[in-house]
């Protein structure tokens, strides 16, 4: 662990000096140092914006008029909330919204509850089948979801999910719970053993162990998966397509609701898909320190 | 311990699901403007009956058509009111999904609705969904472009004149195609067209003992032709364009000609929606060797699924947003082209939608004269003009659709693509045991 440590420190002591322009200055590379850093934030604009374009398109598609976001596609245009009117008037947003947040924080809660306890015996506590375990857990992720549709929708008849927020978080629970295992897997065993053995030896309980050593320090790792999981909860649609009717249905139900095969729709569409990655959008952008803070957590080994 | 602590959350979660609320019936639709309309007249029908709440699920066709196959296929009773079209209802009739919608009230008028539309939703002589809007096809043009060129529209076109006047009228430099047709491949989409196109060349579907007949000269000449009228005097990149991108098209003026639903007749009449309002003709679907099975038959319809629990208020739903009391509330609240067109008699009668509606006429004829029960020239042992009603046709239909996209972009010529559709078809069927 250390010898790997000593190997990184200087690559990043390497890597700080190219990027900063003051310590550029003090070398004879400095134009070229210069040029490649104007370049490199030309470059990260460019695929910046590459990415983004679609939502941009869609953000400002959501301000014309139906007949405006079928015409020649133009920037320039008078913005109106006509759509917005529209897309309320027909489907209530608070409804669709809060379903979505209950559902993807409740699975989020659900899943972290049961990865927990199981991250941490496979990390500390292997056995010969632990890599077996994780992999066969991560083999259930390969099987399309349309394949168990029929079963799963028998099953939620009988006991009276279909259409419930608890039924839909049951489901993303297991669907995240892979993911979120391997995940919080990854970062556990970055931990050195040795700390926990030390709480160990004042006395501490395992529930003890996890909750005032386990926890603490690999906050930033729990909170990314947890942020992970909420996305991925949130921008399912095969599910809580099928799942839900009218009560639990969440923004992906909302937004499928506004596409046609006839007439026109784009402006709606566009409106409503708006609406529906705001919150996460926002969520997103208020965590994504944390975010990438957890997901590099351990990446330099 | 740690389930100690897991339990109450998991509690917490259960919590959260919504209880239902009593006689509250769920409506599955599809997004489409008369339904738009229907969902925005909901409070009308609360009010006239207050023991019954709505709640809508709308989705687009085809998730529409899967969500609800799979509730029906598993009597999962998630809905009470599904919309469904001609493909479906003789089908799901048959298999027991639907109730029968035998003791209509007689205030409900069931013998007004029309006769081909009725008959297309019905099964061994019960009615098992009542039509919400019907829809043919015809053909539309630019009454500018036609004059200007002297043409004149006779009263029944064919083909062969068709093509001569999308020669004449193309023009690419002004961004001008002779004609829009649907390419997007999919059962729905450009079978539905092509169906019509083979129909009135002389084609069919299958033979009266099952087998398919896609390599026989019929379909060789009709698909021949439409990839030649598409591919030389279409828009660019044709093979991507469905009802809704010709629609746009025409309704900017990029094309001279559509040939497609009726239905589009009130969105492309609407100055709001279509720059081509004020010059805007319409005739009857083309024809070439054969008048029949040229244009189709489509309706959207309200069913009640048999494992709804609440069927009487369901049937409440049904006759009230099929009725002819609910087309006049639209004609006066939202205006008389937007009425769901093609269902009852009464409204081709009424002075105000004759008035509004120039085209009423033309769509009440097309319906009235497409015959599902006998669409092609030779006999063919299926239902449907521009379908067939077998449930193997969904993917058969959306398969054909692609070899022939496939033809119409020029990776295949027409001979290869049908013998592959041929094959292809003949395997299914094989398969389900025809």
């Amino acid at each position: 662990m250390t010898t790997l440590k000593t190997k990184v420190l200087p690559a990043d002591g390497h890597l700080a000096a190219t990027s900063s322009g003051a310590r550029a200055r003090h070398t004879p590379l400095m134009p070229s140092a210069g040029m490649r850093r104007v370049w490199l934030t030309l470059l990260g604009w460019g695929i910046a914006l590459i990415i983004f374009f679609p939502i941009l398109w869609m953000v400002l598609t959501g301000f014309k008029t139906e007949a405006e976001a079928i015409a020649d596609p133009s920037l320039i245009f008078t913005p109106t909330l006509e759509s917005y009117v529209a897309v309320q008037a027909r489907a209530d947003y608070f409804k669709f919204a809060m379903n979505s947040v209950v559902v993807a924080f409740g699975s989020t809660l659900l899943a972290l509850l049961i990865a927990i306890p199981a991250a941490y015996a496979m990390a500390f506590l292997p056995t010969r089948r632990t890599k077996a375990t994780l992999l066969w857990m991560l083999s259930t992720k390969m099987l399309p979801p349309v394949g168990v549709l029929v079963p799963i929708y028998l099953i939620f008849r009988d006991l009276g999910l279909l259409d419930t927020r608890s039924g839909l978080i049951i489901v993303y629970t297991l669907m995240n719970l892979p993911i979120v295992v391997w995940m919080l897997y990854t970062f556990f065993k970055d931990l050195p053993r040795d700390i926990l053995e030390a709480g160990r030896m004042d006395g501490a309980s395992t529930f003890q162990e996890v909750v005032y050593l386990l926890l603490p320090l690999t906050l930033p790792g729990i909170a990314s998966t947890g942020l992970l999981s909420v996305i991925l909860s949130w921008n399912e649609a095969f599910w809580s397509l099928n799942l839900t009717s009218s009560n639990a249905a969440p923004l992906t139900a909302y937004i499928a609701s506004f596409s046609s095969p006839e007439g026109l729709f784009w402006a709606k569409l566009s409106a409503a898909s708006t609406m529906a990655i705001a919150p996460i959008l926002i969520f997103g952008w208020l965590t994504q320190k944390q975010m990438v803070r957890g997901l590099t957590f351990g990446a330099v080994k | 311990m740690k389930f100690a602590y897991a339990f109450p959350l998991a509690g917490l979660a259960a919590a959260f699901a919504t209880a239902a609320q009593a006689e509250t019936i769920t409506v599955a639709t599809v997004n489409n403007n008369d339904m738009v309309i229907m969902q925005s007249l909901t409070s009308a029908f609360e009010e006239a009956h207050p023991g019954i709440r709505v709640n809508w699920v709308v989705l687009e066709e085809n998730v529409l058509r899967q969500r609800l196959t799979t509730d029906i296929a598993t009597d999962g009773g998630q809905f009470d009111v599904m919309t469904i079209g001609t493909y479906e209802a003789p089908i799901w009739a048959e298999r027991g999904w639907l109730v029968a919608l035998d003791d209509l009230p007689e205030a409900y008028q069931a013998e007004d609705l029309l006769k081909p539309v009725r008959d297309g939703l019905s099964h061994n002589g019960s009615l098992y969904a009542l039509p919400f809007y019907a829809e043919s096809s015809m053909l539309y043009y630019r009454t500018d472009l036609f004059e200007e060129a002297g043409i004149e529209m006779p009263e029944q076109p064919s083909w062969e004149e068709v093509r001569e006047w999308a020669a004449e009228l193309h023009d690419p430099a002004n961004q001008l195609a002779g004609i829009c047709l649907r390419g997007k491949p999919g059962w729905g989409e450009n079978m539905a067209f092509v169906s019509t196109l083979v129909n009135t060349f002389g084609g069919r579907w299958f033979d009266e003992e099952w087998n398919p007949e896609l390599d026989s000269p019929a379909w060789q000449e009709a698909i021949g032709f439409y990839v030649d009228l598409l591919g030389n005097y279409g828009p660019p990149g044709a093979s991507s364009n469905g009802f809704n991108e010709n629609l746009a098209l025409f309704s900017r003026g990029n094309c001279a000609m559509w040939v497609d639903a009726t239905s589009a007749a009130g969105k492309l009449y609407n100055p709001a929606e279509s720059q081509v309002a004020d010059r805007l003709g319409f005739a009857p679907a083309p024809v070439a060797e054969t008048p029949k099975g040229a244009h189709w038959l489509w309706s959207w319809a309200l069913a009640i699924p048999a494992s709804s629990e609440k069927q009487e208020a369901a049937q409440t739903f049904l006759t009230w947003a099929t009725s002819q009391e609910y087309i006049e509330l639209v004609g006066e609240t939202q205006g008389w082209t937007s009425v769901p067109p093609g269902t009852r008699e009464s409204t081709y009668a009424n002075e105000n939608y004759q008035r509004e509606a120039p085209f009423a006429g033309f769509v009440l004829d097309a319906i009235n004269s497409a015959d599902p029960t006998d669409s092609t020239l030779e006999p063919s042992p299926y239902v449907g003009v521009q379908f067939v009603g077998i449930p193997e046709f969904q993917s058969i239909g959306t398969q054909v659709g692609q070899t022939i996209a496939a033809a119409l972009t020029g990776d295949t010529d027409v001979e290869q693509a049908l013998q592959n559709a041929q094959r292809a078809t003949a395997r299914t069927m094989q398969r389900a045991g025809y």
